[in-house]
């Protein structure tokens, strides 16, 4: 079965970190996205950018509206996820425990369909 | 910050311009809302390794920082409070939700605006507004700020104490602004911002010639800024061009520390997550359709950002763009960059042309004149760039420009035997 983990954290909170610790969390990144590489178990895996770059799309009434950033005034944002193959929630629970924590948090959604295969956008970070 | 949970401080960095902002509209007064921060702080990092960190730890902050400013003032009661936020205790998880429901956001953001904006003070030096800036909102120490300002650190002190008084004492209206008044703060407070990752950008005096810690601060209050206004789409441009220039950092510095030219980088070294940020931002903010100059300038740089190599660059579109600019900000600086354009698509006896019809204006720019000698230079004519260039030495060119300069003077004079 898919699951997706979903990271929550204030935006600009990791930038505030010191450099070794923002360092340490991304190694722990890596080790995790190397593992499931590995096991043919990753889907995706991307981080967003801010908010601030986001807009959204509703319908009102009978018009369309764009709007800047997303709608709701929350102090945590999605900031980046992980597509990946479990066998079961608690494995998927295993896999964010692997995740740096305290400087986020992680839902672990399953999946209920996924599709498309992009290539790796124009970004250095991994 | 050792020994402090390092997790905490960044919580608390991260909540300081709003919390100092909405206290100093309730103190009236820079110097008491700093100092109830500081005491907020100070309570945060003793219950917040236990307890954890709040939900809203802004709100908590809050909170916190009105009430130490409360008991430390419990028998001389002159403090008014004027937002009709009850008093609350801070203990209870509860007492800190209804307060976060209190916080009016539409409030907290204009508060954030003015407090940028008394920075701005008009009376202040431009050094003065960012030595201001990087205490109060950022929470620089004074010995960083005099660090990154090339000041001593005594003088910083007592200047940033009288720009504090100064900026305190400003008549600035406590009410919700109008809408032109926004507007007004907000291009103010774009100035400042952007004269503040200049001074990093492009850092003069001192012995380095970036210094990266004001980029990231400049970008970090714009970031702030567009997450309180997100349909400014001047502070979204401001925010792109920043963010485009910056990820050029490690590609401008040679290995001995010299700048290097643009088209001299190593583009590999450009961060392309900033650039594409940088790119995103500016298409968000010209589906607005009011292009002003900070977006033009975004425009330039992504276009520049868009090229692997130099020889790449779309100089037709950077010349269109230029000249839009002229239109809105018809400067030296501007001119003098279109004419580098058309040198790039027609050659440098037509850029020779466009600089002619500028020199009535830039006569007395210096970067008129060098300009000018490498454009004579490119047409082989080194006696008349020998007189360009003697030229822009009489314009007080610093000790590196000089420098530069002779060795070009030489290097014509050598052709021409």
């Amino acid at each position: 079965m898919q699951y997706a983990i979903l990271i929550y954290a204030s935006e600009g909170f990791f930038d505030r970190l010191p450099e070794e610790e923002q360092e340490n969390a991304l190694d722990q990144h890596r080790a995790l996205q190397k593992d499931l590489n590995e096991k043919g178990a990753l889907g995706a895996v991307a981080k967003l950018m801010d908010t601030s770059a986001a807009m959204t799309i509703r319908k009102k009434g009978d018009s369309l509206l764009v709007l800047d950033g997303p709608f709701a005034e929350t102090k945590e944002q999605l900031l980046g996820l992980y597509l990946l193959e479990c066998d079961s929630i608690d494995d998927a629970i295993e896999q964010a425990k692997k995740l740096p924590q305290g400087v986020a948090a992680y839902e672990v959604r399953p999946i209920g369909w996924m599709g498309g295969a992009l290539e790796k956008p124009d970004s250095e970070t991994d | 910050m050792a020994g402090i949970d390092s997790g905490v401080a960044a919580h608390l960095a991260l909540a300081r311009p709003k919390v100092v902002a909405a206290l100093t509209r309730q103190f009236r007064s820079l110097e008491n809302a700093e100092e109830a921060f500081q005491e907020a702080c100070v309570r945060a990092l003793v219950r917040w390794p236990d307890s954890g960190v709040p939900r809203d730890p802004t709100a908590w902050l809050l909170v916190a920082g009105r009430n130490a400013t409360l008991d430390r003032l419990r028998k001389d009661r002159r403090l008014v409070f004027d937002d009709g936020l009850a008093e609350a205790e801070v203990s209870g998880d509860d007492a800190e939700q209804d307060i976060a429901e209190q916080i009016d956001m539409a409030e907290l953001r204009d508060d954030v605006l003015r407090l940028l904006f008394m920075c701005c003070h008009p009376d202040l030096s431009l050094q003065d507004q960012l030595a201001l800036a990087l205490k109060v909102i950022a929470g620089f120490s004074v010995e960083k700020i005099a660090r990154a300002l090339v000041v001593r650190p005594k003088s910083m002190e007592q200047r940033i104490t009288r720009a504090k008084k100064k900026a305190s004492a400003m008549a600035v209206r406590l009410e919700t602004p109008s809408l032109q008044e926004r507007t007004a703060r907000l291009d103010a407070v774009c100035t400042m911002i952007y004269l503040l990752f200049n001074e990093g950008y492009s850092a003069g005096g001192g012995d380095v010639h970036i210094r990266g810690e004001l980029c990231d601060e400049a970008i970090r209050l714009l970031r702030l800024l567009l997450n309180l206004f997100p349909a400014q789409s001047e502070v979204m441009g401001l925010l792109a061009l920043c963010l485009i220039q910056h990820s050029r950092r490690d590609a401008r510095l040679g290995p001995d520390g010299d700048l290097v030219p643009l088209e001299s980088q190593d583009r590999r070294k450009w961060h392309r997550a900033e650039i594409s940020e940088g790119q995103v931002l500016l298409e968000k903010a010209l589906r607005r359709g009011r292009p002003g100059p900070y977006q033009i300038q975004a425009a330039i740089a992504a276009t520049h950002g868009r090229a692997r190599r130099a020889d790449e660059t779309d100089w037709p579109e950077i010349e269109r763009l230029y000249e839009a600019l002229e239109h809105v900000q018809p400067t030296a600086v501007v001119s003098l960059n279109r004419a580098v354009a058309v040198s790039k698509i027609q050659g440098a006896s037509a850029a020779l042309d466009h600089l002619d019809r500028l020199s009535g204006d830039l006569g007395n720019y210096l970067y008129f004149h060098t300009t000018r000698a490498s454009f004579l230079m490119e047409t082989d004519r080194p006696d008349l760039a020998v007189v360009a260039f003697r030229q822009a030495l009489s314009l007080g060119p610093t000790g590196q420009e000089t420098e530069h300069i002779q060795q070009q003077i030489a290097l014509c004079e050598a052709r021409q035997k």
